[in-house]
């Protein structure tokens, strides 16, 4: 009994405590963070590769390359681009985007707002997963199916529809029709699109609608709003801007669009204001269609387009971006 | 048995004022169908017509009949609100109807495409213009199969470390990072092909195969597969990584051996919502794997079909049999993402528990 006392009792040597990263934990970070910065390297290789292959294009048009509206491209005998006699602007392609886009957002935005509406303050709680189930559905089905869909089943209808806007609102400048010719139009790209992009503007719209304050909405409850009193008052001031970032997330979408608009609408290269007229286009579908024909040198004129493209959809992109991260501070 | 009688004689049964009473259901029902009645008997006295007509006439008298009995029996105030929900359930009408008739049509056209040897065939003996029943598509299933496997391959090592970085190192890049993930995601698809076009195929290979396809297809998928697993790691409670660390672990071992099994299931959807988001993807596919009707395993050589390419082909053809063809291919595809979506969906669900 008493040896064991005197005896030292062996203690272990010290633990070192530190907050200083082992070597596993300094590769595992360096790795971590060198795959997390691969977008950057990603996005910058898309801007710097397309800028390479089209700077011969930029170079010899300049400004032209989106103020102008021909493209020509002239083949010598040799096979290669012509590049005295060719020509390439890209401004009716530009616009055709921008009409087919908005006519898209016109369309969507309503619908998906007043979707969303219903979806966070009408629907029963019940049925409540299974519609939003139903719309996020939508989001995931390819484009290719919108643009069958588009041609086969909403196109003969869209005409009928074009007809009637034809009839009664012809004197509106956009309604106007040398010809009549109304298949395959920037309106009916313009509705397929709108198809396209309505759930995604009703999940960003509904997820900000759903953050609205409860306490608010009790509130103006309590003083005796109907519902449209307290959306009007509360939920609609509190979700605008989300909306608006929501409806911009939608544009860039409309934009960079192509299987879609390819198979519904008709590409002409020319500019045309007149949306019921059946000749349009975007720079997705008129790069996907001139991509096949296209000799080498053209191609880098459809890389000169496709930059275009990217840095457009990227600038729309990220101002939805900051506009949906800012929202929800603003409101009553 | 007396207890509970007793029982219900002290506890008043529960007062729901909000709940429609037998009545109030019996007249919205009314509306309805006066409505309904309207838009029959103007349609057919009146020179309007179309399908057109009879929702528009339909709608317009809902909301007057609707906004006349709110108004006459509780004011105005409550006239206007059901002005309001006659827009709001219009537009979600309008929103439901197309997924509708997407499914209809599919499933109508696509079911006179079907026949059981177009998965054992594919059509390297016959052009999309022959009878519906010669050949299949199952070079097509293997190419979508072989182009989805490879690009999760790139993608999830990608997209995974990226949603680690935001979770667990938060660096001081993670606002950037989180910004170009969000622009990633935006980046048009035929932006991703002529990307691969100009920095793989014409300086370096020259030749279509379907790996510079899942390259492509890989820049769409990142983001999907980044947001998700992010939201998915931001869901592991705070406290397993804290434990973790205070048995002694590093971080490393932290993160792989408990973030990353606990959200396990979450990952999974993120992977699944990825292939989802690509399956279908059509532009990169036409621009770079060649879009080959032999069955071919080599993702490094000669041209490689997929559904979407098949579909695309039948429907470039134009005749009806390869329309047909285009149809049935759809109806494959939408199976496909279909079952992927109600998987995703199933173990998201099954996480919340």
């Amino acid at each position: 009994m008493s040896s064991t006392l005197t005896q030292k009792p062996v203690l272990p040597p010290k633990r070192e405590i530190t907050t200083k990263p082992r070597l596993s934990d300094k590769i595992f970070q360096r790795v971590v963070t060198g795959g997390g910065l691969s977008s950057l390297l990603i996005l910058g290789l898309i801007f710097i590769f397309l800028l390479y292959q089209g700077f011969q294009t930029f170079k010899s048009q300049g400004l032209h390359f989106i103020t102008t509206s021909n493209w020509v491209a002239t083949v010598n005998e040799a096979n290669q681009l012509d590049m005295k006699n060719s020509h390439f602007g890209l401004a009716a392609m530009l616009i055709g985007t921008l009409i087919c886009s908005f006519i898209a957002i016109l369309v969507a935005v309503p619908i998906s707002v007043f979707s969303a509406l219903f979806l966070t303050f009408y629907v029963p709680n019940s049925l409540k997963k299974f519609m939003v189930a139903v719309i996020d559905l939508m989001a995931a089905f390819p484009s290719i199916l919108f643009g069958l869909w588009g041609f086969f089943v909403l196109a003969p209808i869209g005409v009928s529809w074009a007809k009637l806007l034809h009839q009664y609102f012809g004197w509106v400048p956009f309604f106007k029709m040398e010809s009549p010719f109304f298949d395959r139009s920037p309106l009916i790209a313009g509705l397929v699109l709108a198809i396209m992009i309505i759930p995604i503007v009703t999940s960003i719209s509904r997820e900000i609608f759903g953050q609205t304050p409860l306490d608010r909405i009790q509130a103006a409850y309590a003083l005796g709003a109907t519902r449209f009193g307290m959306i009007k008052a509360v939920a609609f001031p509190y979700a605008r801007s989300g909306i608006v970032g929501g409806a911009m997330l939608g544009l860039g979408r409309a934009m960079g669009e192509t299987v879609a608009v390819y198979t519904v609408l008709n590409i002409v290269y020319k500019i045309n204001w007149h949306v019921l007229i059946g000749a349009g286009g975007n720079v997705a579908s008129m790069i996907l269609l001139k991509f096949g024909e296209a000799t080498q040198g053209e191609v880098k004129a459809l890389m000169a387009a496709g930059l275009v493209l990217f840095v457009v959809t990227l600038i729309v992109n990220s101002i939805a971006d900051l506009i949906v991260a800012r929202s929800g501070k603003t409101g009553r | 048995m007396s207890t509970i009688a007793t029982a219900k004689g002290s506890i008043p049964t529960p007062n729901k004022p909000w709940r429609a009473t037998p009545a109030q259901r019996l007249i919205t029902i009314g509306i309805f169908a006066a409505s309904i009645a309207i838009s029959g008997v103007l349609v057919a006295i009146t020179p309007l017509s179309g399908n057109l007509a009879y929702i528009a006439v339909f709608f317009i008298s809902y909301i007057v009949i609707d906004y006349g009995y709110s108004r006459a029996t509780q004011g105005k105030t409550a006239g206007a609100d059901s002005i309001f929900r006659g827009f709001v359930m219009l537009s979600i009408s309008i929103a439901v109807i197309p997924i509708l008739s997407i499914l209809y049509t599919v499933i109508a056209r696509g079911y006179k495409g079907m026949h059981w040897t177009m998965f054992t065939k594919d059509m390297h003996n016959n052009a999309v213009t022959d009878p519906i029943n010669q050949g299949g598509l199952l070079h097509a299933i293997i190419g979508t199969f072989l182009l989805v496997v490879v690009a999760l391959i790139i993608s999830i090592p990608i997209g995974l470390l990226t949603a680690i970085y935001m979770t667990e190192i938060k660096g001081r890049f993670m606002r950037p990072i989180k910004f170009l993930v969000q622009a990633m995601s935006g980046v048009p698809s035929i932006v991703a092909g002529l990307f691969i076009l100009a920095a793989i195929v014409y300086p370096l290979t020259k030749t279509f195969n379907s790996f510079e396809g899942s390259l492509a297809l890989s820049i769409l998928m990142i983001p999907t597969i980044a947001r998700t697993s992010e939201e998915v790691l931001l869901l592991v409670p705070q406290d397993l990584r804290e434990s973790g660390v205070a048995l002694g672990g590093t971080q490393w071992r932290t993160v792989a051996q408990i973030v990353l099994p606990a959200a396990r299931s979450g990952l999974v959807t993120a992977m699944i919502l990825g292939i989802a988001r690509i399956a279908g993807e059509t532009a990169p596919i036409v621009l770079l794997t060649g879009g080959g009707d032999t069955k071919n395993w080599n993702i490094f050589s000669h041209p490689m079909g997929s559904l979407p390419f098949y579909i695309w082909r039948g429907f470039g053809a134009g005749t009806p049999e390869s329309i047909t063809r285009a149809w049935a291919g759809i109806f494959v595809l939408l199976i496909l993402v279909l079952s992927l979506f109600i998987a995703a969906r199933l173990l998201s669900n099954r996480k919340t528990k």
